[in-house]
Formats: C-alpha cells, sequence, structure tokens
C-alpha cells in the first residue's frame, strides 16, 4: 500500500508544497454546492426587492392574493420551458425552437379533430407534438451531427410555419369542458392553480434528476467536456438526443398548459418563450457553454422575470420600457457571475 | 566569423512545480542553422517562447545584436524581427492564404486592405520559396501539411525577418517535402538570416546544421557543438543521463525472469491482443499482446503514432484494418463504450481536455464511467458512489483527500491521480496510460510510477507510453521503440539503455 509517510519521498515533496499553495486557494474552492448556493441567495434577495418595490408602489394591489396567483400561473408555462431548457443547455447544447413547438403543440391538440377525443386526446397530443419535435431536433444534433444553434433555428422556423398552416391563423377554441375546468378557480388546491402545481412538479422532478440520477450526471459531464465523457464511455450521442427529447416534452406539457390557461390554441403562442427561457437559465447560473447549472436558479431566474413584467404593468409601464429593464437584468446577473468566477 | 545575432544569458523560468528553465544560455549568429536538441521536457519549448515573447524569463538576459532587449510581448519580438513557426501551426483555416500570410500585419491603406497589392506580394513571397504553384486566393484549410508549413513560412518572410525559430518543422513532412523545407532554409541563411531549428531527427541536424545547442533539464547542457562532425554518441550522451534520478518500483521477480515463470506457473493467457491492427497514415500493422501483471512500454517521439495506438485501443479511433481481441473475442471496433465495457481504460494525454470534468468533483470524476454500478433505476445512491470514489482515491493517497473539491485545484499528479482511480474503480483489466506523467512535478512522479507498478501487480494489464527514455525503461517489463508508426525493436526493458532507444527512435539503425 501506498502511505503518504516520511519513506515516501515523493509524497512528502507533494504534502510539503501543498500547504504554500493552500493560502490563495479557499475562495478558490467549493465552486460547486456554495458557490450555486450563493447565488440563489442573491437572485432570491433580488426577488425580496421586487416584492417590497411592489407592496410599496402598488400596495392595495401587488401582495394580493389574485396578484401572486397570477404572478405564479404567469411563470408557470415559461417555467416548464426553461426547466428542459436548461437540461439541454448543462449537456451543451442550446434548444431556440421551444416557443414555436408550443405553439405547434398547442394548435395541434386543439383541431376540431383532437377535441373529439377529450381530455386525454388533448394532452396526449400536446406531449406527442412535442417529443416528436424533440425527436427529430435531437436525432439531427446527435447522429447529423448538425451544429444545435443551426437545427433547433430550424425547427423553429419550420414548426411555426407548420402551426400556422394547422391552424391557419385562426385561434382555436377548446370546447372540451373538463380542459377548460382546469383552469377555473373550482379546480384550485388549497388556492393553488393545477398549473403552478404542475409547474412545482417539473421543477422538482428536474431538480431530482439533474442532482440525483445517472442521466443528470451524464448531462453535467457531456456538457462539461464531451471528448472525457466520450472517452470514459459514456454513450455521448444518445445522452444528448434524449435531452432534446427531454426539452420537447417540456414544451408538450406547457403547450397544455397553456390551452388550459387561455382555453385555446393560437400559432402565435410561445412567442419569443426561446428567449425568455435562456435568460432565465442564464440569469439562474447556467453556464452557457454547459456544464454547470440548477434548477433551483432557472426556477428563480423565471420569478424574477415575471415579478418584473408584473410590476411593471401594475405601474403602467409599457412592454418596451420592460423589454429594456429585462435586458439590462441579463447583463447585470452575468457581470455579477464574471466578477465571481475569477475573484 | 559572423557578428553574434543573438544572445540569451541565464534564462530561468519557473512555473508551478517546475523549473522549465535553470540557466540557459544560447547565442545565434547572423545566417546560420543553429539546433536545438534535447528530450521532451528538457526546456526547448519553453526557450523559444521566450525567444517568441510568448513567456517573460523570470531571470536572464537577452541581448539582440549586442543590445539588451526585453521581449514584452509576441510582437515586440516580431518588430525586431524574431519569428516563429509551432509546430502546431499557428494558421487561421478558413481564411485564404494571402490573407493568412498577412494576418495582422494587413497590406492596407487607411485601414481598407489593397487586396491586390497583397495578393501581389502573397505571390512573390511563395516564389521566393520555391512555391509558385500555391494559390495565394485558396483556404489554407484546403492545403496539405507540407503546404500550410510554407505559408507559414511565407509569413515570418512577410515580416522583416532577421531569426526564424522552426519547432520541430519536418514532423510532419514527406521525404521530398522536407528536402524542400531545406531548400528554402539555406536560401535563407544565405541571404543573412539565422534559423533556430529544432529536431529529433539526427540525420536532419547533421545536414542542415551548422552548430548545435544541447538542452537536459532546463540547463544548456552542451553550445555551439559541430553539427557535423560531432558524434552521435556524444549528442546522446549530453542529452541523457539526468541528474535527477527517478526512483522506479522493483519489477516482480517472475517478469525479470522468464526461466523462473515457466518453472513455477504457466504465463498468464493475454487479456488484450491485437492481430495486424493498423491505421492508414498512422501505424502499421501490429501484432500486441498485453498479458496480465505485466507494464508494456511504447516508446517513441511525438508523431510515431503512439497515441494513435492507445486511442484505436480505447475504441476512440477505428481502425482500418485487423481487430482487437479481449480475452479472445474480438471487440467492436472504434465504440468506446464497448471497449470500457470489455474492461479496457484510457488515460489520454491531454489530461484536461480528453480525461477531466475541470468543474466537477473528485467523486464525480472518478465514478463517471461506474454509474450504473452506483444507481438502481437510474437513481444515483450518492453516499454509496461517494463511499467508494473514496477508498479508491484513498488508496492512491491522493492529496488534499478531499472528495468534494473540484478537480481543478488539484495539482497534476493529483489529477493523474483521480484519472487512475476513475479506472480502478471501473475494475479496468487493461490500462492505456498516455504520457501519465506529463505535467507533473517530479517529485510526484515516482509516487505515481509506485501506483502503476501496484496496478500491473494486481493484474492490471498495463500499456504505457511516454516520451522520457528512463520512464518507459525504468517502469515497463517489455518495451516497444516505435519510429515513424512501425515497430522497430522490441525487448524485455532490462535489456535495453537509453542511449540505444534514443536511437533507435531517431535513426532507426543501431549505431553504438
Amino acid at each position: 500500500m501506498l502511505s503518504p509517510t516520511g519513506a515516501e519521498a515523493g509524497a512528502d515533496a507533494d504534502a510539503v508544497k501543498e500547504p504554500a499553495r493552500r493560502p490563495a486557494s479557499p475562495s478558490r474552492r467549493g465552486i460547486g454546492v456554495p458557490r450555486a448556493g450563493l447565488r440563489h441567495l442573491s437572485l432570491a434577495g433580488v426577488l425580496v426587492v421586487l416584492v417590497a418595490v411592489g407592496a410599496f408602489t402598488r400596495p392595495e394591489q401587488f401582495l394580493t392574493a389574485d396578484n401572486l396567483q397570477l404572478i405564479l400561473t404567469q411563470s408557470s408555462v415559461i417555467g416548464v420551458v426553461t426547466v428542459g431548457v436548461t437540461f439541454v443547455i448543462i449537456g451543451g447544447g442550446i434548444d431556440l425552437s421551444v416557443g414555436a413547438i408550443v405553439a405547434l403543440a398547442s394548435v395541434w391538440a386543439t383541431t376540431v379533430a383532437t377535441q373529439e377525443f377529450g381530455l386525454g386526446g388533448v394532452l396526449l397530443c400536446a406531449l406527442a407534438v412535442g417529443l416528436g419535435c424533440g425527436l427529430v431536433n435531437g436525432v439531427l444534433i446527435a447522429y447529423g451531427p448538425m451544429v444545435p444553434f443551426i437545427a433547433t433555428l430550424a425547427m423553429l422556423a419550420s414548426a411555426r410555419g407548420l402551426a400556422l398552416l394547422i391552424s391557419d391563423g385562426k385561434t382555436q377554441v377548446v370546447t372540451v369542458p373538463s380542459v377548460l375546468d382546469l383552469g377555473v378557480s373550482d379546480s384550485y388546491v388549497l388556492g393553488v392553480p393545477p398549473l403552478v402545481l404542475v409547474f412545482a412538479a417539473v421543477a422538482v422532478l428536474g431538480w431530482l434528476v439533474l442532482g440525483r440520477t445517472t442521466f443528470g450526471r451524464r448531462t453535467v459531464a457531456v456538457g462539461g467536456n464531451a471528448e472525457a465523457s466520450r472517452l470514459a464511455g459514456i454513450a455521448v450521442r444518445r445522452q444528448r438526443l434524449l435531452l432534446y427529447l427531454l426539452s420537447g416534452l417540456c414544451c408538450g406539457i406547457a403547450a397544455f398548459m397553456l390551452i388550459v390557461l387561455t382555453g385555446s390554441g393560437q400559432n402565435t403562442n410561445g412567442n419569443l418563450y426561446e428567449l425568455d427561457a435562456i435568460a432565465a437559465a442564464i440569469i439562474g447560473g447556467t453556464l452557457l457553454s454547459g456544464g454547470r447549472g440548477t434548477i433551483t436558479g432557472s426556477v428563480l431566474g423565471v420569478l424574477v422575470f415575471t415579478t418584473i413584467t408584473n410590476l411593471f404593468a401594475l405601474n403602467n409601464l409599457q412592454t418596451d420600457v420592460q423589454q429594456i429593464a429585462k435586458g439590462a437584468i441579463i447583463v447585470a446577473a452575468v457581470l455579477v457571475q464574471k466578477g465571481r468566477k475569477s475573484p | 566569423m559572423a557578428p553574434e545575432l543573438l544572445t540569451m544569458t541565464g534564462i530561468t523560468k519557473t512555473f508551478p512545480g517546475v523549473r522549465a528553465l535553470d540557466g540557459v544560455d544560447l547565442d545565434v549568429r547572423a545566417g546560420e542553422v543553429h539546433c536545438l536538441l534535447g528530450q521532451n521536457g528538457a526546456g526547448k519549448s519553453t526557450l523559444i517562447k521566450v525567444l517568441a515573447g510568448a513567456h517573460q524569463p523570470d531571470e536572464g538576459e537577452i541581448r539582440w545584436q549586442g543590445e539588451p532587449v526585453r521581449l514584452a510581448t509576441p510582437i515586440a519580438a516580431m518588430r525586431l524581427g524574431i519569428a516563429t513557426i509551432y509546430q502546431e501551426l499557428d494558421l487561421v483555416e478558413h481564411l485564404s492564404v494571402t490573407e493568412n500570410i498577412f494576418l495582422g500585419n494587413e497590406v492596407a491603406s487607411r485601414g481598407v486592405i489593397r487586396a491586390r497589392d497583397a495578393r501581389t506580394r502573397a505571390a512573390a513571397l511563395l516564389a521566393r520559396l520555391g512555391h509558385p504553384e500555391i494559390d495565394p486566393d485558396v483556404t489554407v484549410g484546403a492545403l496539405p501539411a507540407a503546404g500550410q508549413q510554407i505559408v507559414s513560412v511565407a509569413r515570418a518572410l512577410s515580416h522583416d525577418v532577421r531569426l526564424i525559430v522552426m519547432d520541430e518543422p519536418s514532423a510532419a513532412l514527406d521525404p521530398d517535402e522536407v528536402d524542400n523545407l531545406f531548400r528554402i532554409v539555406a536560401g535563407l541563411t544565405a541571404d543573412g538570416v539565422a534559423v533556430v531549428y529544432i529536431s529529433h531527427r539526427l540525420e536532419e541536424i547533421r545536414r542542415i546544421g551548422d552548430r548545435v545547442s544541447v538542452l537536459k533539464d532546463g540547463r544548456a547542457a552542451a553550445r555551439g557543438m559541430p553539427a557535423r562532425t560531432t558524434e552521435t554518441r556524444e549528442f546522446v550522451a549530453l542529452m541523457t543521463g539526468r541528474e535527477v534520478q527517478y526512483a522506479f518500483p522493483e519489477r516482480p521477480r517472475h517478469v525479470e525472469q522468464p526461466v523462473d515463470r515457466v518453472l513455477r506457473a504457466a504465463p498468464r493467457p493475454p487479456v488484450l491482443c491485437t492481430e495486424q491492427l493498423a491505421r492508414e497514415g498512422e501505424f502499421a500493422p501490429l501484432d500486441l499482446e498485453l498479458r496480465a501483471g505485466e507494464i508494456t512500454g511504447l516508446a517513441g517521439l511525438v508523431g510515431s503514432g503512439r497515441s494513435e495506438i492507445l486511442e484505436t485501443l480505447a475504441g476512440a479511433r477505428r481502425p482500418t484494418a485487423g481487430r482487437i481481441l479481449v480475452d479472445g473475442t474480438p471487440l467492436r471496433p472504434g465504440n468506446v463504450t464497448a471497449a470500457v465495457r470489455a474492461g479496457i481504460g484510457l488515460a489520454p494525454e491531454e489530461r484536461k481536455s480528453q480525461a477531466l470534468l475541470m468543474l466537477e468533483s473528485v467523486t464525480s470524476n472518478v465514478s463517471l464511467s461506474s454509474l450504473p454500478r452506483f444507481s438502481t433505476g437510474g437513481w444515483l445512491d450518492r453516499a454509496r458512489e461517494r463511499a467508494r470514489a473514496r477508498d479508491r482515491t484513498r488508496g492512491l493517497a491522493l492529496h488534499p483527500d478531499d472528495p468534494d473539491r473540484p478537480v481543478r485545484t488539484l495539482s497534476g499528479g493529483n489529477q493523474q491521480k483521480v484519472v487512475l482511480a476513475r479506472w480502478l474503480l471501473r475494475e479496468c483489466r487493461v490500462l492505456l496510460l498516455d504520457e501519465p506523467t506529463r505535467g507533473v512535478d517530479v517529485g510526484a512522479r515516482a509516487e505515481l510510477y509506485r501506483v502503476v507498478r501496484r496496478l500491473a501487480d494486481s493484474g492490471v494489464a498495463v500499456l504505457l507510453v511516454s516520451s522520457e527514455v528512463p520512464e518507459v525503461l525504468g517502469l515497463a517489463d517489455r518495451v516497444l521503440v516505435l519510429r515513424e508508426g512501425r515497430v522497430v525493436h522490441t525487448a524485455p526493458a532490462r535489456e535495453l539503455d537509453e542511449h540505444r532507444v534514443l536511437d533507435l527512435v531517431m535513426e532507426g539503425s543501431p549505431s553504438c
């Protein structure tokens, strides 16, 4: 056995050198969990500040149960999409097609033909369309192999086009009562809308999968160093395919949620979701180059964005100002992270 | 005698844990070809980087035409007239030949590129180099290696160059291309340009070199020796016989003494063998047998096909001919996952880019190839994963012994242990080590050697590649000498010495 004791000159030399290097390293240590924790804390802080601003500027409107429900509901659809996108980005990819897939799935699932099958038909159709688009993305990217940016850009264009083709640009009204029932307050569980529960479930599942499963570990590995993962025996291409399938599935779920929320399917649904989802993941601390990120961060990122939108709406500020503010937040978040990365 | 163009005195450069240059002196005259010889790790690369302004020396003086100068940046070096052609050509693949030649030094007036002018000058430079056939408009990526090298030289000449450093320029060239390179070098020196030429091939040094300086362990072992008349034996002696004697673990007796082995037990059957395994353009058909408990060494230069052989065995490259058998069963070619499943593990040459997840913890890195063992239905048992990974890293005396530490904060030697621990945890039966001690400081090496020997003793078949001959000889039981993709010699390690191996590696024919 090897033991780092006296006789081992080599081990000794190393041991002597190490303490000398140590003083510089405590801050460099623990870039994993502690640092992510810190980032989450600061995002939560931003959220608290936003809530305080809301309570101060619109005391009689902001802190009402209705408004908080609204914020959470609005977060839910984009939140589910963001969870999928976060996985893709951590795995070293990008998915620009999520908004278009949501649109296509919502349109396909609300055609008269689909609605004949009732709630189950609508739900299954939305999920199947999402998975199908994810499969196409995944196969092109993993086995094409195509650059993710280009493959999903192509999907963005064609899924939107197909959504327009199917709906003919018309709003498809949902007539299935059981679907519409999910959106009204009678279905709330302890005052929480079912959509919010779905978001919570997806987020918790995503968090568990990322942190506690082989799938999650391999996602981080492939995104962090694809070549090392390949040489370690990981099936990199299969992993990539699965990641886009996951993202597609999340889009399908989100599409169904949107159908419930609006009582309709439209080809303009999910507009710019890809940007909102990527932005939320980035300010949540996900590295755009892959290999690092958390679901918690992404969820907080989504909540921050939705709260800002809500605040601006309550204070009668226009969407242009909202957009500018969002842009500023993205830049600020990334700069703050950069500052911390190299202390 | 020509005047001294460049004089470097007492150049010292220290990197964390390594003293790469330890007071090197070098003097180069105008119009000469000055060759630099030395084994890998002797400090050649560091020295030319200092000369190119890419590294700043900690100590020492550089004089240029008698004046002390500071080469603070690559641009400063270029302004003086020092151009460096690196082994890995620094060309922009998607740009044209002309654009590459004038990169950063564009032919332009007020920011607008004078394309026709540039093209004419590029064509003139290429013609001067004896390659008028290279089209200045073609993209560099479309040129063969030799053509790209010409473009690099043309770029150097596009400045008013006085000294050109060439780092192993012939490594990627065919014999007739080498002839042309030599014509170019001769032309340059006739114009009074000095050339610092780095090569492992003694025959080349004899053909075009004027003087030779030998580096060893960061010091100049000899300066300005005549290139043509000095005997090979003398060069080899200067390059070897290092001061730092590595402590190699003892070989188990049964391998040392085959007679004994026959008496005691039947030889263990090979775990892995290859049948006429080859990759066109990389290595010739190879029959290899790796036995449990044995360390087989592959000695050869960079570009001799050694890494390619390892990567092919690991499934990372698909062979163009032949097959790999593990326990007599053919392995699915070109599939790493299949190779890992069959028990083959590769510790690649580029640890950081090919083996490790630098941001992740020691545990994540060690368990990467064994995740299914710690999971039920995809669900990871993280406590068990951490405990098992830690068992392995403890066994290798990882320091600091912290399974949650990100690997990027570990020293080179400890990072290598993390890679070894990964394959230990996977219970691999064939371990392929590509330059296992690269970037590992001298002190930590002895410890790694013991780890490798202990792995072999536990029944793993080890294939070791190293460009440091003493390492191969000291650690391996059996040595295969590789030259230009071909095994030129096979022998038990104890029947070889450093001189003989170096001779074989460099010239391919026994000479002493």
